[in-house]
């Protein structure tokens, strides 16, 4: 029961935080409150005892987010245009949260040690950290090992994130803006 | 309706999961949307983690002791390779971002529709005048 009311009040900590998140016109809020955010659901984590999940939700989640998104409005405007209540949205995220919720009801009870997805790969998981692998944090061992190839994507995926960026934002591929800029500058200069 | 006690875990995280939702398909000011995929995606891995979690258990790090029980750390793996991923996806975003108000001005979408609406319009008729003149 104890269990019930730390996740139902951290739960309840991140609704607050994501309906002010949403309510808030001013984005430099918006991304403190996101920062905060991460940093909560990094201690709910803890609570559901994924430690690691934990540590990269506060150092990834948090930390590079916040500072990509901080980066990211000292470039933009940090205001936004208010906005009303939009109800086709407004309607069709609640249809879509009642039918996750008629689906969830098929789930497995929370927290039930003879789930299915506890019997299936996980025990031989455990059991082979120890013995073939050797390391005590099963979660390392099955990143590095049994599901290295998921971590080798994983940095592919990154790898191409970074050239995106780059191509997006670098200097090649956006000759057009400099152009006008220094045709303006020109015309200024022929002007005075 | 024993079965639904036993999932108030998940109900939470669907309630949570919508206002990160209705951020990214309501809003119109680009990085509001970004901070709602940011909400809708951690939310899709507390649903994941609540999953992974045994009643009684503990932190799939070995104590030594074959009576301990273990949370399941295939989620916490999954789940693990997804936060790095999703903020790369993230940092193309906001690259994304800085781009369009470079070309347009603004990050607000309904604005943005309006300009790209007229633009196509003159792209049209300009078509049209080469096509008269030729």
């Amino acid at each position: 029961m104890s269990g019930f009311l730390v996740n139902a009040s951290l739960i309840s900590l991140l609704t607050l935080i994501a309906i002010l998140a949403l309510r808030l016109h001013r984005l430099f809020a918006v991304v403190m409150l996101s920062g905060a955010f991460s940093l909560v659901a990094a201690t709910l984590f803890v609570v559901l005892d994924a430690v690691d999940v934990a540590f990269t939700e506060a150092a990834v989640g948090a930390g590079i987010s916040s500072i990509l998104a901080l980066a990211t409005l000292s470039l933009v405007p940090a205001e936004e245009k208010p906005h009303s209540i939009a109800f086709v949205p407004a309607f069709l995220a609640l249809a879509t949260a009642l039918m996750l919720a008629v689906a969830v009801t098929d789930l497995p009870a929370f927290g039930d040690v003879n789930a299915p997805i506890h019997n299936h790969v996980a025990p031989e998981f455990i059991k082979g950290s120890a013995e073939d692998i050797g390391i005590p944090n099963v979660v390392t061992s099955v990143l590095a090992s049994y599901r290295g190839y998921d971590t080798l994507g994983e940095t592919v995926v990154i790898f191409t994130a970074a050239i995106a960026v780059l191509l997006v934002l670098g200097g090649y591929t956006r000759p057009h803006r400099r152009k006008i800029k220094s045709r303006k500058k020109g015309e200024d200069k022929n002007a005075g | 309706m024993s079965s639904l006690a036993g999932q108030w875990n998940y109900f939470l995280v669907i309630a949570l999961m919508m206002i990160g939702f209705y951020a990214v398909i309501a809003r119109g000011n680009m990085v509001k949307k970004m901070v709602g995929l940011t909400i809708f995606q951690t939310s899709v891995f507390m649903l994941y983690i609540s999953m992974g979690k045994v009643s009684n258990g503990t932190a799939p790090i070995l104590t030594g002791d074959p009576q301990t029980l273990y949370a399941n750390p295939l989620p916490h793996v999954l789940i693990l390779t997804a936060i790095v991923v999703g903020v790369a996806t993230t940092a193309v975003g906001y690259a994304l971002i800085i781009r369009v108000y470079e070309s347009y001005g603004t990050i607000e979408d309904d604005e943005l529709i309006k300009m790209i609406e007229a633009e196509d319009a003159e792209d049209s008729e300009d078509m049209n005048g080469e096509t008269q003149s030729a």
